[in-house]
């Protein structure tokens, strides 16, 4: 609908710090909302393991123990969630996907995230490839609370955040790309926020 | 699922204001005219996006108060103070103006009167929207399933469609709405006077057994709680389907 105007509306400009780090749609947030489908899952650690297997060489397992004693990353990103809300500069802690991948050595070429109580989202192996993902255990400081997903999420900050499964718990490679909740439910398949992959058909 | 249909390309569509409602102080029902609307399910949302003569673009998620059956589109909105969006569109948009929407967006936290009951509906605030839009299709559809609603708001003239809520549980004692006031309630009042907590859950909720369909909106704290609560008195959470409210946005 080009052209259009809402009678009315001027709006915010974004400040021009940050402007460039907003991607279309979005605007800033300094909270930290919580979105999800279904009651937060509460798992005791003694009991957590998180997985990868599938399509590769040597499935793996590693309990709680085991994950917080591989290298790991303190790094910032920005998120950005397909309810509109980007958060700049959030400060996490993690291992990279990098590093699990290469103790699995993938055979397929895309991967299934399935997490605690039946949430599922898909990826290609290359945007959780190259430095793009992680296996987050620790928001800003502190270990991560369950309802932004802990113990453990995978992040994937380039994309919308519905990818960066909470609570997640294996890691499917499979050969062929597979929808999961949300993809099946009308959302993007990719969802990349700079192209505005929101929807079906965006 | 409902919702499952062959995924179809959210296109911006025009939209004109055909009413404006106060509902509280605080939230205003937009009645909107959208000529090209394909449907939704009670408990769908809508992008808004609203466009500044310079190009400048601000969008947002609204939730349907509206049932499928209304040839009209109803976004119930409450101001979020010092919003960028919610004060625009309840302070200076008109009967006859237009805006630029988009939607139905979102398949899982739907109810259609089709899959039946008992149906527990757990409301903090502005949550009671997409709700609203279960309740007003169940009766518009001619349901008979059972419903009750768990509804908490600050105070008495805080409460969103509370005439209407009232008018439908006369008309039908399968449908019931317990109210709770969590800040402050007039001298007569019969109902709740706290924060939804596990004991109230009890009090209210259909019984695990009989295996309700549970919908939970409002801002994360009450919506955290009562899907705890429920799990812990025995409700299946993959039957608890739960929608909320940051504190941020506008």
């Amino acid at each position: 609908m080009a052209g259009f105007v809402t009678r009315g509306f001027r709006g915010r400009r974004r400040d021009p710090d940050v402007a460039g780090r907003v991607p279309p749609g979005q605007y800033v947030t300094p909270d930290f909302p919580v979105l999800s489908a279904g009651p937060t899952p509460r798992v005791a650690l003694d009991g957590w393991d998180f997985g990868v297997g599938g399509e590769v060489e040597r499935a793996q397992r590693w309990s709680w123990e085991e994950l917080r004693a591989l290298p790991s990353e303190t790094f910032t990103v920005d998120i950005h969630c397909v309810t509109k809300w980007s958060k700049l500069d959030t400060v996490w802690e993690g291992v990279s996907l990098d590093t699990l991948l290469e103790l699995v050595e993938p055979t397929g070429d895309y991967v299934v995230a399935h997490c605690d109580g039946g949430y599922t989202t898909n990826l290609p192996l290359e945007d959780v490839t190259g430095g793009k993902a992680w296996i987050a255990y620790a928001y800003d400081g502190e270990p991560l609370a369950p309802e932004h997903g802990g113990p453990a999420r995978l992040l994937v900050p380039h994309l919308y955040l519905w990818k960066s499964a909470k609570w997640v718990r294996r890691l499917e490679i499979v050969d062929d790309d597979r929808p999961g909740f949300w993809e099946t439910l009308g959302y993007h398949n990719r969802g990349d926020p700079w192209l505005e992959q929101r929807y079906h058909g965006d | 699922m409902a919702g499952t249909a062959v995924p179809r390309r959210l296109t911006w569509q025009l939209a004109e204001v055909a009413a404006s409602n106060l509902e509280t102080p605080e939230t205003t029902s937009l009645v909107f005219d959208v000529p090209d609307w394909p449907g939704h399910l009670p408990g769908q949302h809508v992008d808004v996006r609203l466009t500044a003569e310079d190009g400048y673009q601000a969008q947002r998620s609204y939730s349907i108060a509206s049932p499928p059956e209304n040839p009209r589109l109803v976004l119930t909105v409450e101001r979020v103070k010092d919003g960028e969006v919610s004060p625009f569109l309840l302070d200076e948009l008109r009967v006859g103006d237009r805006l630029e929407l988009r939607g139905p967006i979102g398949g899982y936290f739907t109810w259609e009167a089709a899959r039946g009951g008992p149906l527990l509906l757990v409301a903090g605030g502005s949550g009671i929207v997409p709700l609203m839009a279960m309740i007003r299709h169940r009766f518009a559809a001619s349901g008979d399933a059972p419903v009750r609603v768990l509804y908490s708001s600050r105070t008495f003239i805080d409460v969103i469609y509370r005439d209407e809520l009232a008018y439908l549980t006369g008309l039908d004692s399968a449908v019931e709405v317990i109210h709770t006031l969590t800040r402050a309630q007039p001298a007569d009042w019969q109902g709740y006077r706290r924060r939804i907590d596990k004991e109230m859950l009890a009090e209210v909720a259909w019984p695990p057994a009989d295996r309700p369909h549970v919908f939970v909106c409002g801002p994360t704290p009450l919506v955290e709680g009562v899907a705890a609560a429920l799990t812990e008195l025995g409700h299946d959470p993959a039957r608890v389907k739960t929608e909320r409210f940051g504190p941020s946005g506008g």
